[in-house]
C-alpha cells in the first residue's frame, strides 16, 4: 500500500466533500470521499485545485488529517480572513460539492509506526494538522511509541483537536500545551512562545535519539529547529514542514 | 477535463478596464511577494549600485549619492508572469537615463544584477528613453526589504521578472546574456501584450 | 528573517509530476558545499518559478518552470541525485 502511494504519475480527480466539522471559530475540517483513493501515509498531503467559471485557476496544499481510512480524506483548514481558497473551503463549499484533488503526495514528512520513535512533535498553530494524522495512525494501530505533542496556539480557543487530544492521551502520549496570548484562569501549562528552555524541558533527551517533526508557519519552524540544534539534536534528524508566513 | 468549482471566484477585482490587463492576466489588489531566494538585507552604508561593463568609466554611486541624483514619481501597471496584474502603481526612483546621462557606450544590451546572485537581460532601448528606472520608494515609503529594498529595477514594460529585486548594478554588453529566468524556460523578451510567458512564445 | 521560505516537500506534487516517482526523499549532493539531503529538506521559494536551494549554503540546486505542457528544469547546484524506485 505504502509503495502504491509513493510511485506513479499523479492525476486530479474528484472529491466529493460529505462532511463537515467546526473545530474552532476560524477552522474546520471537510472530509471528502475520493473514489479509489489508494490510502495514505500521516503526514501526506493532498493538491486542491479551484476552477473559476472564468477558467481563473488557484491551488493549493493542505495536510492530511485524517489516518488512512478507505475512501475518506479529512484536511482541516484555517481560514485566512484575506486568503483566496480557505474562505471558499470553510464557507462556500457544502456536502455534495465537488472539487479537484491530487495525492496522496510526500514521502519526506512522514511517519508511521514501524519507524518507531521516541517521536517528538512540535505543532504551531494550524501545524498540528499532519501531526494528529500521525497521532491518528498510531492511534489506530495500537501502537505505543514513545510520543510526545507540543503544541503552541494563542488561545485555549484556538485548540483544534482539543477533545480528541486529551482522550488519547496515556499508552505512551504525552501533549503538552503553550498558549502564547490569553490563559484561561488556572492555567498551569506553559503561557509563552516555544524557546530553547521549553524544548528542553519538554523533548527527549539527545542521547535517546529522538525523531522530531515540526509543523506550522516558517519563523515558528526555522526557530524550533534551531533550538533543536542548539541543544544537541542531530539536524537528519528534525524533519520540518514550513507553512509559509501565515501558516495557512 | 477541469471542472468548475461552483461559486469560486478568487480574489480578482471586478470592474476593471479589459484594455489595461494584457492577455492571461488577472488584475489584484493584493501585492503578491514573489522570491527566488532568501532576502538580502544590505545595510545602506555598505550599498552602491554601479553601471560597469563595456563604458569608458565604470560609475559607483554610494546610497548618498544615489539619493541625490534627481528622481521622480512613476505610475504605471505592472504585469507577473505568474499572472497577476497591479494597476496603478506608484514608485519614486531614478530614471536609468539619469544614471547613464553621458556614457559613452557601443553596447546593445544590459544585465540588471542584484544581491543574491539573480540576474535578468534586457536590450539597452528597453532601459532607456523614459522606460526603466532604479526605484525606492512605493506608495510614499521605503521600498521594504520583501518588495526588493533598498532598491530594486521597474521596467513596466516587460514581466515583472525583469525588474530585478534588490538591485545593484547594470552591466553595459555587446551581446544578449539571458539572465536567471531566461535561461530557464521563461521568455527571453517578455513582453506582456503578446504574452511572451515562456521560451518558444 | 525569511518567512517565505518553505521546503522542498510543498513542491512535491510537482515533482511527482514532472520525475513520474516520489522525489522528496531523493538524496541530493550540493555541487557548492558538498553537503548532502533529502529534497524535501531544501528551501524551497516560490518566484516567477520554482527555486530550491541548499540549506546549508543557498546555492541554488534547482530551478523549475512550468506551462500546461512543458516543464523546464535546470539542476546546476545538484552534483548527484540518488532515488529510490
Amino acid at each position: 500500500m505504502a509503495r502504491t502511494a509513493l510511485l506513479g504519475r499523479l492525476t486530479w480527480q474528484l472529491a466529493e466533500l460529505v462532511e463537515v466539522i467546526a473545530e474552532t471559530p476560524h477552522v474546520k475540517t471537510i472530509v471528502f470521499d475520493v473514489p479509489g483513493w489508494p490510502g495514505h501515509r500521516a503526514g501526506q498531503h493532498v493538491d486542491v485545485r479551484l476552477t473559476a467559471e472564468d477558467g481563473y485557476q488557484a491551488e493549493r496544499s493542505y495536510s492530511i488529517a485524517s489516518a488512512s481510512d478507505g475512501t475518506r480524506v479529512a484536511l482541516t483548514v484555517q481560514r485566512l480572513e484575506d486568503g483566496e481558497v480557505s474562505p471558499y473551503l470553510t464557507d462556500e463549499l457544502r456536502p455534495g460539492d465537488q472539487i479537484e484533488l491530487r495525492g496522496p503526495i510526500g514521502g519526506y514528512f512522514v511517519w508511521e509506526p514501524s519507524e518507531g520513535g521516541p517521536l517528538m512533535l512540535v505543532a504551531g498553530g494550524s501545524g498540528i494538522v499532519p501531526l494528529m494524522a500521525m497521532i491518528r495512525t498510531r492511534a489506530a494501530a495500537d501502537d505505543d511509541t514513545e510520543t510526545r505533542l507540543l503544541y503552541s496556539t494563542r488561545s485555549q480557543d484556538d485548540v483544534i483537536y482539543r477533545g480528541e487530544l486529551e482522550r488519547l492521551s496515556g499508552n505512551g502520549l504525552t501533549v503538552v500545551h503553550t498558549l502564547t496570548d490569553s490563559q484561561p484562569p488556572g492555567w498551569t501549562s506553559y503561557a509563552r512562545r516555544v524557546d530553547a528552555e521549553m524544548l528542553a524541558e519538554v523533548t527527549p533527551a539527545p542521547a535517546n535519539r529522538p525523531r522530531f517533526y515540526a509543523c506550522g508557519p516558517t519563523p515558528f519552524v526555522e526557530a524550533v529547529a534551531e533550538s533543536l540544534v542548539q541543544l544537541g539534536h542531530d539536524p537528519r534528524a528534525i524533519k520540518t514542514e514550513r507553512f509559509g508566513p501565515t501558516g495557512g | 477535463m477541469t471542472v468548475v468549482s461552483r461559486g469560486f471566484r478568487g480574489r480578482r477585482a471586478a470592474d476593471v478596464n479589459p484594455a489595461r490587463v494584457p492577455p492571461g492576466q488577472y488584475v489584484t489588489r493584493d501585492f503578491p511577494v514573489l522570491s527566488a531566494g532568501p532576502t538580502p538585507y544590505t545595510a545602506l552604508r555598505l550599498w552602491d549600485f554601479s553601471i560597469i561593463g563595456e563604458l569608458d568609466q565604470p560609475r559607483v554611486w554610494t546610497w548618498e549619492e544615489f539619493r541625490a541624483l534627481p528622481s521622480e514619481e512613476i505610475t504605471r501597471d505592472i504585469h507577473c508572469v505568474t499572472k497577476w496584474s497591479k494597476l496603478d502603481t506608484v514608485w519614486r526612483g531614478v530614471a536609468v537615463d539619469t544614471l547613464l546621462e553621458g556614457i559613452e557606450t557601443s553596447a546593445e544590451y544590459v544585465t540588471a544584477y542584484s544581491d543574491g546572485g539573480y540576474t535578468t537581460n534586457l536590450p539597452l532601448e528597453d532601459v532607456t528613453g523614459g522606460k526603466a528606472w532604479v526605484v525606492f520608494a512605493y506608495e510614499g515609503q521605503p521600498l521594504a526589504p520583501e518588495h526588493g529594498g533598498p532598491a530594486r529595477m521597474l521596467v513596466p514594460q516587460h514581466y515583472f521578472w525583469k525588474s530585478a529585486k534588490w538591485a545593484r548594478g547594470l552591466r553595459l554588453q555587446s551581446s544578449d546574456e539571458p539572465g536567471f529566468w531566461e535561461t530557464n524556460g521563461y521568455h527571453n523578451y517578455g513582453n506582456p501584450w503578446q504574452e511572451q510567458r515562456y521560451s518558444g512564445d | 528573517m525569511n518567512e517565505l521560505r518553505l521546503d522542498g516537500n510543498a513542491v512535491a506534487g510537482l515533482l511527482q509530476e514532472v520525475f513520474a516517482v516520489e522525489m522528496t526523499t531523493a538524496i541530493g549532493t550540493c555541487s557548492g558545499c558538498g553537503t548532502a539531503g533529502p529534497v524535501g529538506a531544501a528551501h524551497l521559494y516560490r518566484g516567477a518559478g520554482i527555486v530550491l536551494r541548499c540549506p546549508h549554503c543557498d546555492n541554488v540546486l534547482a530551478k523549475i518552470v512550468k506551462n500546461d505542457s512543458r516543464v523546464w528544469i535546470d539542476l546546476p547546484g545538484i552534483r548527484t541525485l540518488e532515488v529510490t524506485v
